[in-house]
């Protein structure tokens, strides 16, 4: 589609608000050989029940349906793998159903279980997604992975999805960033950050304290990107319990958790790049027309749009979720997010895509230090810090549990209990990790609003999740 | 029996010849660090899907006959009539209504170039093409899509004109059988069964 009628640009509504009262995760590795899925979920759930100091089976009777998101039933080689879960939960005869948009998993599973709230169908649900990505030698991960592209016109080219994501890297590489040293060491300077803030989350499979010369100097995957810009492959899974009013009230009554307001949108573009044709720039509330006009001037073959350089998905996740929400400048309305970064360009492009910047400027955001949690040139805290859980690059993309990550790292935020999340000895020791000495406190002072981008392949499907504290609303009737 | 499973189709029923799987036998996996203790066990697979290319089969067909097909949509209702599609759409997105396929392949010969493109070192379990493989996606006058392939000779860039070749001799039927070339490139350089 390239026009889009009244109807299509409707921005959603929900029938009544849906809150977000706890959330859980497992560990994070490559490999978890002694560990099956259903014990990594049931880690996740034992978390999210403990946050409400509750226990497991008094969470388990408010849940009333139940969304999981697992993308790659051919990793672990078990259909309606959901099903197994379930069962292990204890949470039969509820009904279940389960979620696959690729990368996008987590947030898509999200999406459900927060229509099932609005709607009334449920007034507490579980969503919860897990990924299983060591059952195979990598060789063959990657030739799994590539069955998410089509599979007779782009996954015989290599059966490596690296191929199909970099040609658009290698297009914005040199529309956008114009070939420029300066903008490599920029990409490079957010895979130091996101290895870097990873250090300091005992969930995370990749911490590093490496330099921008390290990235560098990494090997080549698909030039320019190198091996540290580039995503983790892992096992693990995560969980939230979304819920309405009433019972979001009663759940936390003696937990620090407060029960945070979610909203969930969600936009898709085709599963091939090939097939993207062009159309006008839709725009988000800080934006104008004018501003585009020049764009294939100022830079040259950026003209074209979406093409290969932008993720037209993420953009209108962005569109109907300010819309539902009241944000009119994210960096100036939200407090702290977590995107997708897949690749350490694909994160840039992201920036332009949601607003944080206009499209040709994504690099602004990491050359400002705004996406820090402390601004590097000022010493202050950064505008909008990003993936301070250190991301897809740093902590992990377990694929079908990877949104949900985002969001509990968020929630974390805007409970003000990301400390005591990431830094107990207790689960530093528990996941068998050294706690850096100089480990830091992440926190975002003063959260309330937050958001995180889930996002599936070449931007097949893009989920963009909302958290806001319900005393701090942008608008009175979202 | 043949050593690899065949199919053909007869009375619109799949008929099957020869091995679809080879049984390989399941083995431990022990805890080197722990005593040796069991913590589970390989599963070994090898299977063949047999996959219906339905309305794309011209597609494929025609590359082995040095033919690069698109489609169009020529429903006068439509609002994006005209529009050219390559990879190939069997139905246009917009309308639905079926397209109607035309021959790319003078059109490919005088206007293509190189949209983006990447060079991979690495490619994934059971691929065919040589490393490093350098992908590189094409753009054409008239045509809405940017086609995604390989090149076979020389290094890519953003710009640089390109000419379709096809594996006439010995063709898999797979979209491996087109394949692009800088232009100006001699027959005599061109990969083994591959003709322009």
């Amino acid at each position: 589609m390239i026009t889009f009628s009244k109807q299509q640009l409707k921005i959603p509504k929900m029938q009544r608000p849906v809150y977000l009262v706890t959330a859980g995760q497992s560990k994070f590795d490559r490999a978890i050989p002694d560990k099956r899925t259903e014990e990594l979920c049931i880690d996740s759930f034992t978390m999210a029940a403990k946050l409400l100091d509750i226990s497991p089976a008094e969470l388990k009777s408010y849940i009333h349906s139940c969304y999981y998101g697992h993308f790659a039933d051919h990793f672990g080689d078990q259909l309606l793998g959901e099903s197994v879960i379930h069962d292990r939960l204890g949470l039969d005869p509820l009904g279940n159903v389960g979620v696959k948009t690729g990368g996008a998993t987590g947030g898509s599973t999200l999406w459900e279980g927060a229509k099932a709230v609005a709607s009334g169908y449920s007034d507490c649900v579980l969503v919860m997604g897990w990924e299983r990505m060591d059952e195979v030698p990598t060789d063959e991960g990657n030739f799994l992975i590539s069955c998410a592209a089509d599979k007779d016109w782009e996954s015989p080219l290599g059966h490596i999805y690296t191929g199909y994501y970099a040609v658009m890297a290698q297009r914005y590489w040199q529309i956008f960033g114009k070939s420029e040293e300066s903008f490599r060491k920029t990409l490079a300077e957010i895979a130091v950050k996101h290895h870097g803030y990873a250090r300091f989350n005992p969930f995370a499979q990749s911490p590093m304290k490496i330099t921008v010369d390290d990235v560098l100097k990494s090997p080549v995957v698909a030039y320019p990107l190198r091996a540290l810009d580039c995503c983790l492959m892992s096992v693990g899974a995560a969980c939230a319990i979304l819920c309405d009013e009433d019972t979001a009230f009663k759940l936390t009554k003696n937990s620090k958790n407060k029960p945070l307001r979610i909203w969930v949108s969600a936009g898709s573009h085709t599963l091939r790049p090939a097939d993207r044709r062009d159309m006008a720039i839709p725009l988000l509330p800080n934006e104008t027309a004018d501003q585009y006009k020049d764009l294939g001037e100022r830079f040259p073959g950026g003209e074209r749009y979406p093409g290969f350089t932008g993720f037209l998905a993420a953009r209108m996740a962005a569109y109907y979720a300010y819309g539902m929400t009241g944000v009119q400048d994210p960096t100036e309305d939200l407090d702290v997010v977590e995107l997708h970064d897949a690749f350490t360009i694909s994160d840039v492009q992201t920036y332009e895509d949601i607003g944080l910047r206009p499209y040709g400027h994504g690099r602004d955001y990491v050359e400002s230090g705004d996406c820090y949690h402390t601004n590097p040139h000022t010493g202050q805290p950064g505008k909008l810090p990003s993936n301070l859980s250190g991301g897809l690059i740093g902590c992990m993309h377990a694929v079908g549990a990877t949104g949900i990550m985002q969001t509990f790292e968020i929630a974390t935020h805007l409970w003000n209990r990301w400390a005591e999340m990431h830094g107990d000895q207790r689960l530093w020791d528990q996941f068998n990790r050294q706690k850096p000495e100089d480990w830091t406190d992440l926190q975002v002072k003063g959260a309330k609003r937050a958001m995180a981008i889930s996002h599936a392949g070449v931007g097949s499907h893009v989920t963009s999740t909302i958290l806001m504290d319900p005393d701090h609303l942008l608008k009175k009737d979202a | 029996m043949s050593m690899f499973g065949q199919v053909t189709v007869k009375n619109n029923q799949y008929k099957l010849k020869g091995a679809f799987h080879h049984m390989t036998p399941n083995t431990p996996i022990r805890d080197a660090d722990n005593g040796w203790k069991l913590l589970g066990i390989t599963n070994p697979r090898d299977m063949t899907y047999i996959h219906s290319y339905g309305g794309e089969a011209i597609f494929f067909e025609s590359l082995s006959q040095g033919k690069l097909l698109a489609t169009r949509c020529d429903s006068k209702d439509c609002e994006t009539a005209g529009t050219i599609y390559i990879p190939f759409r069997i139905h246009c997105p917009e309308c639905l209504g079926k397209n109607t396929v035309i021959d790319l392949t003078d059109i490919a010969k005088k206007t293509a170039k190189v949209h983006t493109f990447m060079t991979c070192a690495r490619s994934g379990a059971f691929n065919l093409l040589d490393k490093p493989i350098r992908f590189i996606n094409i753009e054409f006058d008239g045509v809405a899509t940017i086609l995604m392939s390989y090149l076979s000779i020389g290094d890519p860039s953003i710009g640089m004109k390109v000419v379709p070749i096809f594996k006439t001799s010995g063709p898999t039927f797979t979209i491996l059988d087109l394949s692009w070339v800088p232009e100006g490139t001699s027959r005599e350089q061109l990969p083994e069964g591959f003709s322009f």
